[in-house]
């Protein structure tokens, strides 16, 4: 029980001073200052969904630098052949786990193509029938009886079913490939057939075999191929002393004279073994025009990604100052620069970039006539923006109080109102990017603008390229539309997040 | 209200004109194409262009062409996509099949839109506005050239069910017809839902949250009057703009969409006249899609005047 304390009656001797040797004076802060881009950081951070993106789109940018780089390609390695090429990595397709393959599905192959790719497994060792997909077994009536014809549909690697080409070599190419041959074991050059012997073919190299007249393989009793290859020494061009096929039995010839310069069968594969020094390996395979798609991705949105930010900053720029005469002047400037933003907006987009190329890509380059192009209305936009916020803060308590002290015109815009709206404006850069980004890979897929010169590809070339065949290589259009698809979501994400976290007070609400 | 509809429409007519003029010298500044040596259309167009003026300065030259336009509608002759021919015919039979195609689509995209957002704003902070919204945000984002090949690959090339493009022809309201337009009417399909269940939603949650709501409630309206009577017809002054001006987008067609769809449309002239260097084509095109676009902002704005008896913009200034 404590002694009661009479608080109308408390002794004088009871009272000391707080501080009667103390200085007086407030406690340091103990809490660290926090910034206005940290608050908006910590706002950031707590929204899940655009850190992911943000991450997402790191991996990306850091895809786009280091693609190009890892790539055994560069984006002018243009192959003459593998042309909208399946995806293939030689190491991981040879433990047929179905993926990396260089497969595409062949339908409705009857024996005279099997006949056909075994040929081409029996002469180059290299079995382009990966496995049988499906087999189909249809009645036909034939002279009156039912026949049951099976075909299948067989998925082959398109690397191997090249096969064997005709090529015309020099004297000294063939001399070099032999040599190398002989190094590395590995043969290039196959014995010629010569093309009375196969009915008068001429536009298929595959074929060593007898055939009949539409090339369609007659086996003998036992349904093993007959060779055909040429022993006629006398029309062989050059000597050849390198590796042979099993079965020569010596005679065969494997270059046939021409013209100053020897016609032989190559393997293909082979030959771009010696020409590049490693074998044929596209993890996202190859477009239309030979490029290697995973190199080409990443330099495509290295371009665009660079190209969006260089835009979006000198749009920032030109709209910010802008917008800030407009807003801070307001009436005839304001009037009068709002109509000159209002012609330029009604241009459409298409139009101006089509006559900026066509009047400027001659004189001033491809690149920078589109970026004109797209600083003439891209900063409108931003203006608005710029402008709405002066509004918002010219008429305030603390730009009067500066004016009162004497702060000039330049000082009041971009001392006072311009930070005070600045959240606003850096955020909806983080949106422009993703709309520069769209348009350039527009104007370049429907070819207004070409920038394989300059850029080597873009996502929009290489999207235009994947769509002419989309049925046969889907895969040329499906991973610059993923990278594109994940790139734009990404952007809008992590903008949309960093407006929010910028303006907590429009959380949810998208102007 | 009349006179700011006018007022608008007179200031518009002169930007349409600017922009024109504009686009008119910076297209006739360019070298004129070369045509072919000995043919009879070759003679026919030199007389043509001689007529409008060609070497005559540019803004004689600009006269000629509006007048022209406003006498006999003459919009010029193609010069390489359809030798000899009249613009404005060619232009005229492709309107039809970028209509049909945006028609198709708008008019079941846009109920579908505004009835997602509406139930994302009504079910706000639950599982369906955080699936709508993420669907919406992925959706937006992503360009429609994307969904066009997915379409493409998927419903048209895997499963079948739609032939790849467009059908020729000009019976537009053919089944057969009707089946070939269904991929590029889902490619453009998606963003125009995204976009108005977007707008509708941010609209709708905001009305929500505002007080004239709880005061609906307290003096004794249902939630769902409340919602349908108060809350949607306010969300509708923003959203009823929006489609009003998506339907003059209709005509303008989409470039990229047309292209991938072979539609024999306005877009698809557009980009082949371009590549072909046709300029009197590229020259209507631009004037048209133009048009459109003035028109879209100036029927939006009007159309808030007229909805929306707090918003007189004119008599505010």
């Amino acid at each position: 029980m404590e002694e009661r304390i009479e608080y109308e009656k408390i002794p004088a001797e009871k009272f000391r001073f707080v501080q009667e040797n103390e200085k007086l004076h407030d406690k340091e802060l103990q809490t660290k200052a926090r910034g206005f881009f940290a608050d908006a950081m910590i706002r950031f951070g707590k929204n899940k969904s655009s850190v992911i993106a943000a991450w997402i789109l790191l991996a990306l940018v850091v895809f786009s630098i280091l693609s190009p780089i890892i790539s055994q390609y560069s984006i002018w390695d243009k192959d003459p052949m593998y042309l909208n090429y399946a995806p293939y990595v030689p190491s991981v397709a040879k433990m047929g786990i179905g993926i990396l393959d260089g497969a595409s599905v062949y339908n409705s192959q009857n024996d005279a193509q099997l006949y056909y790719w075994r040929g081409i497994a029996e002469e180059t060792g290299m079995d382009p029938i990966i496995r049988t997909v499906r087999e189909h077994e249809t009645v036909t009536r034939h002279r009156g009886k039912d026949v049951v014809r099976t075909t299948l549909d067989i998925e082959i690697n398109n690397y191997y079913a090249m096969g064997i080409l005709y090529r015309t070599l020099t004297y000294s190419e063939f001399e070099e490939i032999q040599k190398w041959q002989n190094e590395t074991g590995i043969q290039v050059i196959f014995p010629y057939v010569e093309q009375k012997d196969i009915e008068g073919i001429t536009d298929n190299p595959n074929l060593w075999y007898r055939v009949d007249s539409r090339g369609v393989a007659i086996p003998d009793e036992n349904g093993d191929l007959v060779p055909v290859y040429s022993t006629r020494t006398e029309m062989q061009g050059k000597p050849y002393n390198s590796i042979r096929i099993p079965s020569d039995p010596g005679n065969y010839i494997y270059s046939f004279a021409k013209s100053g310069a020897l016609q032989c069968r190559i393997l293909y594969y082979n030959y771009y073994i010696y020409k590049n020094g490693h074998e044929p390996s596209y993890i996202m395979g190859t477009n239309a025009v030979g490029q290697d798609i995973f190199c080409g991705i990443g330099v495509g949105a290295r371009f665009s990604i660079l190209f969006a930010i260089f835009v979006s900053a000198i749009n920032l720029t030109i709209g910010a100052i802008y917008g800030s005469l407009q807003g801070y002047y307001g009436g005839w400037v304001d009037m009068l620069l709002d109509r000159i933003s209002d012609i330029l907006s009604g241009v459409p987009f298409v139009v101006v970039t089509t006559l900026f190329q066509l009047h400027l890509a001659k004189r001033v380059g491809v690149v920078p006539s589109f970026l004109f192009a797209f600083v003439l209305t891209g900063w409108i936009g931003m203006a608005a923006l710029t402008r709405r916020q002066f509004y918002r803060f010219k008429g305030q308590e603390f730009i009067l109080a500066a004016r009162t002290l004497g702060a000039s015109d330049k000082r009041l815009m971009f001392k006072h109102i311009f930070p005070n709206g600045i959240g606003s404006i850096i955020t909806s850069c983080a949106l422009v990017i993703p709309g520069v980004i769209g348009s350039e890979t527009s104007m370049t897929y429907l070819g207004i603008v070409d920038l394989s010169a300059f850029a080597g590809t873009t996502i929009g070339t290489l999207l235009s390229q994947g769509n002419a065949a989309v049925t046969t290589s889907p895969h040329a259009v499906l991973y610059p539309s993923i990278f594109l698809g994940l790139l734009m979501i990404c952007f809008n994400l992590f903008g949309n997040g960093l407006r929010d976290a910028f303006n907590p007070s429009t959380r949810g609400v998208d102007d | 209200m009349v006179k700011y509809a006018l007022q608008r429409i007179v200031y518009m007519f002169f930007v349409f004109m600017i922009i024109s003029f504009m686009s008119f010298v910076l297209i006739r500044m360019l070298p004129l194409p070369a045509l072919a040596p000995n043919d009879p259309h070759t003679t026919i167009l030199e007389i043509r262009r001689e007529a409008l003026g060609y070497n005559k300065p540019y803004l004689e030259q600009f006269w000629i062409f509006i007048k022209g336009i406003v006498t006999k509608w003459d919009w010029g002759t193609s010069e390489k996509l359809f030798i000899g021919r009249d613009v404005w015919g060619v232009f005229v039979e492709k309107l039809p099949a970028s209509m049909i195609v945006n028609l198709y689509s708008i008019l079941w995209t846009i109920p579908v839109g505004i009835a997602l957002g509406v139930l994302a704003a009504l079910k706000k902070n639950t599982w369906v506005d955080y699936t709508i919204s993420t669907l919406t945000m992925v959706v937006i984002s992503v360009p429609s050239f994307v969904y066009a090949f997915l379409i493409q690959y998927i419903l048209c090339f895997k499963l079948r069910w739609f032939p790849f493009v467009m059908k020729g022809g000009t019976d537009y309201f053919s089944w057969a017809m009707f089946k070939s337009i269904v991929p590029p009417i889902l490619a453009l399909s998606f963003g125009v839902i995204a976009g108005f269940c977007r707008t509708t939603r941010a609209e709708l949650t905001e009305v929500l949250t505002s007080e004239f709501m709880l005061l609906a409630r307290t003096k004794g309206l249902t939630k769902t009057q409340a919602t349908v009577r108060h809350a949607l017809r306010n969300c509708f002054v923003v959203v009823v703009p929006a489609i009003f001006g998506e339907f003059i987008g209709i005509i303008g067609g989409s470039l990229i969409i047309e292209n991938i769809f072979s539609i024999p449309g306005v877009g698809n002239l557009t980009i082949n006249a371009i590549r072909a260097t046709d300029y009197n084509v590229f020259m209507l095109s631009t004037c048209f899609y133009t048009a459109i676009g003035l028109a879209a902002g100036l029927v939006v704005d009007i159309s808030y005047g007229f909805i929306d008896p707090r918003i007189r913009m004119g008599s505010k200034k």
